[in-house]
């Protein structure tokens, strides 16, 4: 899983700065999960392991662990394109509670 | 080695000693033969690059930020309608701070249709933070395109070299190339200190907040401010290696004129002949041509234009609403200077309409006819 812990980085002054912005770890604190309207919950009794939803995940927030889909919903926005692709519908968007 | 050859060959020449690796290009007229002859060197071996064949400017030049980005050396070259389509990507090479050299040949922007030259497309691009330099003639095409990759990779800043169309890009002239062990010489090899290396796995140009967006625009200024001082060095440098000047500006007999014209491109050098028959009838003339437009070079045209008493500014483009936009630029360069002389602005050649000497005589006449350049845009050669 990606560090989610990491100090948020803050830069003094433009000389401590990298000339090119590049892993200023905005991802890590900017949680775009908090977007998200509808969730998409994975029945393990009709996964058949095949990986098309990690495949297809834009963001990506969708990993294999023990050959099974784990999503991580502190990135998911919830588009639903793994519940599209998956062959044996397997993912369902339920929605958002708050 | 002298060769005769095109401005659009030119170009080529300059990015294989330049050793390019990633060459991606659309091609457009006028610029295809630059991409053309490349695509030769590349299919041949003269050349050691990647050669991208891609479906728009857009992906031409998103594929050179990528090729950049992963530390190889990324040339392309398009032309109007073809940079206008590149836009959203010439911001991301300048704010990304990707020092990818791109051949811009002049071509007026349509509609009505035209494949003939004005500045209107490249100075559409002029606040995407690249840098820009306007050639006047082959040999300066070559040259620059070497001094480019040098100044740009120094200062992690993209930079365009322009070319009129046709009056430069398909016209031949005799040019000293330069000898590729010298070449190497002053230019080695491209080692960008931070690159995407799955090695060291990094994530570029993502979401910055309002805590860092302001530092990173103002180091982008700052290190432009550093390309006027740099592009003069490294051009004093590349004369010791191959005896010919680059710099900022060309000041053509303006040690003691009266009145100068401020050019720039081809019309820069027709200038020069204009200069000297106007110098033959009395009239103590002087061209100073501007070969960099971004970084603008002020201190330097404040050093020119402080010395005579009238300047007239030839603009082959059009900020409609404002005139010409060299003018522009050299009028916001004045200023805030005591004794600086009345600056005339004038429009020509649009669209390819020739500038001929006798533009530059009608120029000369109707500054020598008024004492103030109260008329914000007078156009030259428009039919009455």
């Amino acid at each position: 899983m990606r560090p989610k812990k990491a100090p948020k980085i803050v830069f003094k002054s433009p000389d401590d700065m990298p000339t090119m912005i590049c892993s200023v770890g905005h991802q890590t604190h900017n949680l775009t999960g908090a977007w998200r309207n509808i969730r998409p919950e994975v029945d393990r009794a009709k996964c058949l392991k095949c990986g098309m939803c990690w495949k297809f995940c834009p963001e990506p927030a969708i990993e294999v662990i023990d050959e099974w889909p784990v999503v991580d919903y502190d990135y998911c926005k919830g588009c639903g394109i793994c519940a599209v692709e998956c062959p044996s519908k397997c993912i369902v968007m339920v929605e958002e509670r708050r | 080695m002298k060769k005769v050859m095109m401005g659009n060959h030119a170009l080529s020449y300059g990015a294989m000693l330049a050793r390019a690796q990633v060459v991606s290009a659309y091609p457009i007229t006028p610029q295809t033969q630059v991409v053309e002859l490349l695509s030769e060197m590349c299919a041949d071996g003269t050349l050691e690059a990647q050669f991208i064949k891609v479906e728009s400017e857009h992906s031409a030049m998103a594929s050179c930020i990528g090729a950049s980005v992963a530390g190889a050396r990324a040339f392309t070259a398009t032309s109007s309608q073809g940079l206008a389509l590149m836009h959203e990507m010439l911001h991301w090479a300048g704010g990304g701070r990707h020092p990818i050299v791109m051949g811009e040949v002049n071509r007026a922007m349509a509609p009505g249709w035209s494949i003939w030259t004005d500045q209107n497309d490249s100075l559409s691009q002029r606040d995407t933070g690249w840098m820009q330099f306007y050639c006047s003639s082959n040999q300066e095409v070559v040259d620059t395109v070497i001094q480019a990759f040098k100044v740009a990779e120094t200062l992690m800043i993209p930079a365009m070299v322009i070319l009129d169309a046709f009056a430069l890009s398909h016209t031949y002239e005799v040019v000293d190339v330069p000898e590729q062990a010298l070449v190497d010489k002053y230019l080695p090899p491209f080692k960008p200190a931070i690159r995407l290396n799955p090695a060291d796995p990094r994530a570029f140009g993502g979401l910055t907040g309002s805590e860092h967006y302001m530092e990173l625009r103002y180091k982008l200024e700052k290190d432009m401010e550093k390309a006027p001082a740099l592009i003069e060095e490294t051009g004093r440098e590349y004369e010791k290696l191959f005896g010919r000047r680059l710099g900022l500006i060309d000041a053509y007999r303006c040690d003691d004129a009266d009145f100068v014209f401020v050019t720039s491109g081809t019309a820069g050098y027709t200038a020069r002949v204009a200069v000297d028959e106007l110098r033959a009838s009395g009239v103590k003339a002087g061209n100073l041509r501007i070969k960099v437009f971004r970084p603008f070079p002020y201190r330097q045209v404040r050093e020119v234009l402080g010395r005579v008493k009238k300047a007239a500014v030839l603009d082959r483009n059009c900020s409609y609403g404002a005139g010409g936009i060299f003018y522009q630029e050299v009028k916001s360069a004045v200023y805030s200077s005591p004794g600086m002389p009345p600056i005339f602005g004038y429009i020509a050649g649009l669209g390819g309409r020739d500038i001929m000497t006798d533009s530059f005589k009608e120029i000369a006449a109707h500054a020598a006819s008024r004492d103030r350049a109260d008329e914000e845009i007078v156009w030259i050669g428009v039919k009455k």
